[in-house]
């Protein structure tokens, strides 16, 4: 999605996929990529994300280059090891998230950012690794860690190997939690399966950006499970917001805000 | 093994006839034939027990050529059989004073997963296994086997009692996955399972995982992190089923057996691939040919194993535990990567195994950049 929006010379007027007003395109850039005529916050990718989060220039990245060695040596429609490239080609990053240090409005942090324009930054061995490795270096540095969370789930096509790093992730956060360090995570669209259902859940403080997709299972496979059709709203961060696992609802442009507040409240 | 003597010779279609899974068809056909020679010296009084012997010879050998060499979608079958073993069963065959304990204190009792204390061997347990059940209205109130999160709720409350009173915790997996409806959602079905990986990976005893059908996804995993994971030889464990994997990667279910090939669900891949500790033998022909035969080799598994981690101090244990979950994944590191400034990633926390390294000549259309 941000690659089309990227493409578009600027002052191109473009319609919002959400609410299908026209909108200024620099507007909506400059409102960091959230709709002007309906608040929509579109998918954004991990580069970006780092870009509007911290201080200018104050993101050093860690663990640039862990590969996938496809594991299982899977094969769909296409060998996984060509998906991959493919992706890489595309996107210009190596895998699903990016990893460092940064400051947010002046408070140093470790910063891990999910990419949802990678295979729907899945979690395979790479991302499992790289998310422990976040959340091993605010231990270790006793930083406060902020995770933008968004992922369509495991990564089928390292079968179990993507499963586990649920467990590894889940591990290294009660290390975390023992150390007294403060997570954060931030919720994006979409936060789903085995990620909704990892260290995305487990943070000291759930963000969630205003109308993302939050949820367990897909909604196509509930519908298709009750046999009926699904609750306006459901599986949003407001659904979870109303159910109790999200703690607050935050628009895009107050992130830098709000976490910093965190941090001064809870940070060490 | 009977077949069922009200089965119709249009029956014989079906995909599980008298028992009789698909690719066991030849099987189907060989007792069929004892039956007929059985039949027939009943009626003639003819001796006819050389050609019922021979035909019961034929039977074993077609059946031990059968399961040495299981494809993984005939694995997914066996595991799933309706008669196969569950955890119920070995609740009777392997536990014994099961002390069932109900509820999550916090919504209500899942019958999807039982919790409770039991003995097994000389040891006193934490049970917690999902509860898939066999009759149809048994199954409708355990809601086959698919928790919510009360499920995982009150596992991880059953885990807590175990903690505090110092007996180790016996997780019997066998799930299709957690139920996916709007109840689950609602309650924070993800949450749930992220905190009992959390909290498991931490729970100061010990804790033996088996899974014995079906392992399907986050909801097998939910009660599956501890300091030892089995699996029964032809269960499986998957991140997705076969049919959810082909109907995304494949756009059509039909190629599920391709799909059940390329997960690399079985127990001996699994094993390969370090995701489990041990593999407990099933008798010839799968668990639901001979349960108690099953049962014996399960006791002995999970008694062995209670042995093994119990000698080892709370300290090491926990360690350990964390060690192997740590482990999990290899990945490939390019040693060209420019060292951080303080040195501390790439250095003691480098995970690339050696298998990672031997993996990595199979990349041939690799992307990493060659060093
Ligand atoms: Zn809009």
């Amino acid at each position: 999605m941000a690659e089309q929006v990227r493409g578009v010379p600027a002052g191109l007027w473009t319609r919002c996929e959400k609410c299908g007003h026209m909108v200024y395109e620099k507007e909506v850039v400059e409102a960091l990529q959230v709709c002007t005529e309906c608040g929509y916050h579109r998918r954004i990718d991990a580069r970006t994300r780092i870009e509007q989060l911290v201080d200018p220039g104050s993101f050093e990245e860690f663990a640039v280059d862990l590969h996938s060695v496809d594991p299982l040596g899977f094969k769909d429609r296409m060998p996984y090891t060509e998906r991959l490239k493919r992706e890489q080609e595309r996107t210009g990053e190596v895998e699903a998230v990016v990893i460092g240090r940064a400051f947010i409005r002046g408070r140093r942090v470790i910063l891990g950012v999910m990419n949802p324009n990678f295979i729907m930054a899945s979690m395979g061995a790479v991302v499992g690794e790289k998310v422990t490795r976040a959340i091993e270096r605010a231990a270790e540095e006793n930083l406060p860690l902020v995770m933008v969370t968004a992922s369509g789930g495991a990564r089928m096509q390292e079968g179990m190997v993507s499963l586990v790093q649920m467990a590894k992730t889940s591990a290294a956060v009660a290390r975390l939690d023992e150390a007294g360090g403060l997570y954060i995570v931030v919720a994006t669209d979409p936060t789903t399966a085995g990620v909704a259902a990892s260290f995305a859940s487990l943070g000291d403080v759930i963000l969630a950006e205003p109308g993302a997709m939050i949820g367990f299972a897909g909604p196509r496979v509930i519908a298709n499970t009750i046999n009926a059709e699904l609750p306006e709203g459901f599986q949003t961060a407001e659904f979870m917001l109303e159910h109790g696992f999200v703690d607050r609802i935050v628009p895009r442009a107050h992130l830098r805000r709000e976490i910093a507040r965190i941090i001064d409240y809870a940070g060490k | 093994m009977s077949s069922e003597p009200n089965s119709t010779p249009g029956a014989a279609a079906a995909a599980s006839v008298g028992g009789f899974l698909d690719f066991e068809k030849p099987l189907l056909r060989i007792q069929q034939d004892i039956e007929e020679l059985e039949r027939e010296q009943a009626e003639t009084g003819r001796d006819l027990n050389e050609e019922i012997k021979q035909q019961r010879t034929r039977l074993k050998s077609t059946l031990r050529r059968l399961y040495s060499s299981l494809t993984p979608w005939e694995t997914v079958q066996v595991a799933r059989h309706p008669k196969r073993p569950l955890s119920t069963d070995y609740l009777k065959l392997v536990f014994r004073d099961f002390c069932e304990l109900h509820g999550d204190r916090v919504f209500g009792d899942d019958r999807a997963i039982l919790t409770g204390f039991a003995r097994v061997g000389p040891h006193k347990v934490a049970f917690v296994g999902h509860s898939k059940g066999r009759e149809v209205r048994e199954r409708i109130t355990c809601n086959f086997g698919c928790a919510h999160p009360e499920g995982y709720r009150k596992s991880l409350r059953l885990m807590r009692l175990a903690e505090k009173f110092r007996l180790p915790v016996v997780c019997i997996i066998d799930t299709q996955g957690a139920y996916p409806g709007i109840g689950s959602e609602e309650r924070g079905v993800a949450q749930a399972i992220a905190t009992n990986l959390m909290e498991m990976s931490r729970l100061r005893t010990p804790v033996v995982c088996v899974v014995i059908g079906e392992g399907g996804s986050g909801g097998a995993l939910g009660i599956g992190v501890g300091d030892r994971v089995a699996m029964l030889e032809h269960a499986f464990y998957s991140v997705i089923s076969p049919e959810g994997c082909a109907a995304i990667l494949w756009k059509t279910a039909e190629h599920r057996k391709q799909a059940a090939e390329a997960l690399h669900l079985t127990a001996k891949e699994l094993l390969k691939l370090g995701i489990i500790d041990h593999i407990i033998p099933e008798p010839l022909g799968g668990a639901h040919r001979e349960p108690e035969t099953t049962a014996t080799n399960l006791e002995k598994y999970v008694v062995e194993a209670l042995s093994e981690v119990k000698r080892r101090t709370i300290d090491t244990l926990l360690r350990r535990r964390y060690e192997r979950i740590r482990a999990l994944g290899s990945f490939f590191e390019s040693p060209s990567e420019p060292k951080p400034e303080d040195g501390s990633v790439g250095g003691t926390h480098r995970r690339t195994s050696s298998r990672a390294a031997r993996l990595r000549n199979r990349l041939t259309t690799g992307t990493s950049p060659e060093s």
